[in-house]
């Protein structure tokens, strides 16, 4: 679209980046992604717990852990270029607390137990997200007992993300047609009307969205 | 300031993950009991609205950018218990299909943003509110609120991360605590500008709750205030007495971060006390100014940015 990018000050990206978003993996097929949910969310759950717990010294395990990880990877048939960006987007911090660990004295082998075991979480939870549906993730935490009131609002907030995050780039763009930069002061105050009339339209909907609820029998 | 899976050993993950349950089943338990069904739906649209606000990103100076966490903002919105599962929601989209932040860490996480960056940037927010009126008031108290939940919550995420034995105190410390003041300035002013946006345009929507302290909501105030004290207690409290070097950094830095040398020269020679506990009175006073001087430009920004008190 020709009005994506127009080229005024401070306007060189969009207001929401949802790049990584546009890269979920949920609809492909694989014998991972058939297996029952409940199951491997257990199995992902006592991998990350034992993986955190585990002492240095457990070498098999970790190794163990990582061949199974790759064997899984491969299996559930998503992109190997797109999990390794994930992995590289999600890591700032892993490489902050390396770099400030290099400099305390005999911080190294620790360092290198906490990327590896942080790298290993990082790719149990990225399989696991990506190769099970979001709602079967919701019944299972169903399942275990999780109250009734924090599933709902889980449920909306996936099913409305997307919806809002949409809104606020219609938003963005509409402005960014009408107005011109006057400079930082003005950007700053311009975006938080954007963001205080994002909230205003979320209340709204979520207005309509109860007495659509209740139209359709929801107690 | 999301902790991923590794940082984390197991005693923490289990205290924090304790902690947070408490914290997020009594705000469940509070929502349930005073929120209309109505407003049922809100959470969750509450919740994706934080989502996507915290993904615009605001210019800062050098052309970097950044952006709202927002935990104080949906508490003066809202109101306590109903940020708690707002921001609590968000952090576990963020974990389970976003993968920011780890899903051991889980339980830090939600203490360190949902609960404490909430309840105490609400506390906060009602103390001002309550001695400065209006909607002048209000948004100095939300810019200084923000502020030092924002603090508070990286001081505790570095203590956690201290007591895990991932980062030492002496360097997690200051580092998080200089970092996040500079954030904490940012964050409350998107915060102020924010409100005062949906507060011109519908002031009908900002939670009534929010709006009145009822004296009912004294008791759910100092639950979560205990709750809060008993988090920092085990996590910030063992270090705050037991520093053995750094402390001096850590004085220093705060003074910069600041900038309270060229203002207040007075406790500068309280660093050069030998003596923890000297130090320990230094840092308290350098975070007393500097807490001061963010409360002045909260003022300051107020002044500025509303106009005339008379008309609203």
């Amino acid at each position: 679209m020709p009005c994506r990018r127009p080229a005024l000050q401070f306007q060189t990206e969009r207001l929401v980046t949802v790049h990584w978003i546009n890269h979920h993996h949920g609809r492909l097929d694989s014998p991972v992604h058939r297996l029952p949910a409940a199951p491997k969310l257990g199995v992902a759950l006592v991998i990350i717990v034992a993986t955190v717990l585990a002492p240095v010294q457990w070498r098999a395990w970790f190794i163990g852990v990582a061949g199974l990880l790759v064997l899984a990877m491969l299996l559930s048939r998503l992109p190997l270029f797109f999990v390794f960006r994930r992995l590289l987007v999600l890591s700032p911090f892993v490489l902050g607390v390396v770099l400030v660990n290099t400099f305390q004295p005999a911080g190294r082998d620790k360092w290198l137990a906490v990327a590896v075991k942080s790298v290993l979480c990082l790719l149990t939870v990225i399989l696991v997200s990506n190769t099970t549906p979001f709602s079967q993730i919701l019944r299972v935490l169903k399942s275990i007992r999780v109250p009734a009131l924090l599933i709902t609002t889980i449920a909306l907030m996936h099913r409305y993300l997307f919806v809002l995050m949409d809104e606020a780039e219609r938003m963005r763009r509409a402005r960014a047609s009408r107005t011109f930069m006057r400079g930082r002061r003005f950007h700053w105050r311009a975006l938080a009307t954007v963001v205080g009339q994002l909230f205003i339209r979320a209340s709204e909907r979520a207005e309509r969205i109860y007495d659509a609820m209740c139209a359709r029998g929801w107690k | 300031m999301h902790i991923p899976d590794g940082f984390i050993d197991g005693k923490t993950a289990a205290v924090t993950a304790v902690i947070s349950a408490v914290g997020v089943g009594f705000a469940l338990r509070q929502v349930r009991r005073e929120l209309p069904p109505r407003r049922v739906p809100l959470l969750g649209l509450a919740a994706a609205f934080l989502f996507a606000a915290q993904m615009v990103n605001f210019p800062v100076a050098g052309g970097t950018s950044g952006h709202l966490v927002g935990g104080t903002l949906v508490a003066a919105l809202l109101g306590p218990s109903a940020a708690v599962v707002v921001v609590t929601t968000v952090l576990i989209v963020q974990c389970f299909l976003f993968q920011d932040g780890g899903v051991l860490a889980l339980g830090a996480n939600v203490f360190n943003m949902a609960i404490l960056n909430s309840v105490v940037g609400y506390m906060i927010y009602r103390m001002v509110c309550h001695w400065l009126t209006g909607i002048r008031g209000r948004v100095t108290a939300i810019a200084f609120a923000a502020w030092c939940a924002t603090v508070l919550a990286a001081i505790s995420c570095a203590g956690q991360l201290a007591w895990s034995g991932t980062i030492p105190w002496s360097v997690a410390f200051p580092a998080m605590a200089t970092v996040h003041m500079f954030i904490g300035v940012g964050e409350g002013l998107i915060s102020a500008l924010v409100f005062l946006a949906v507060y011109r345009a519908r002031p009908d929507l900002i939670t009534e709750t929010a709006q009145t302290g009822q004296p009912q909501r004294l008791g759910e105030l100092v639950r979560y205030g205990l709750l809060a004290t008993l988090g920092v207690a085990i996590f910030v409290a063992p270090f705050a007495c037991s520093w053995p070097d750094g402390l001096d950094s850590v004085a220093v830095k705060f003074g910069f971060g600041h900038k309270m040398a060229p203002l207040l020269p007075a406790p500068a020679p309280d660093y050069q006390v030998p003596g923890i506990h000297w130090a320990i009175g230094a840092t308290a006073v350098a975070g007393a100014a500097g807490s001061l001087i963010v409360f002045m430009l909260a003022l300051l920004m107020g002044r500025w940015l509303v106009p005339k008190p008379k008309d609203l």
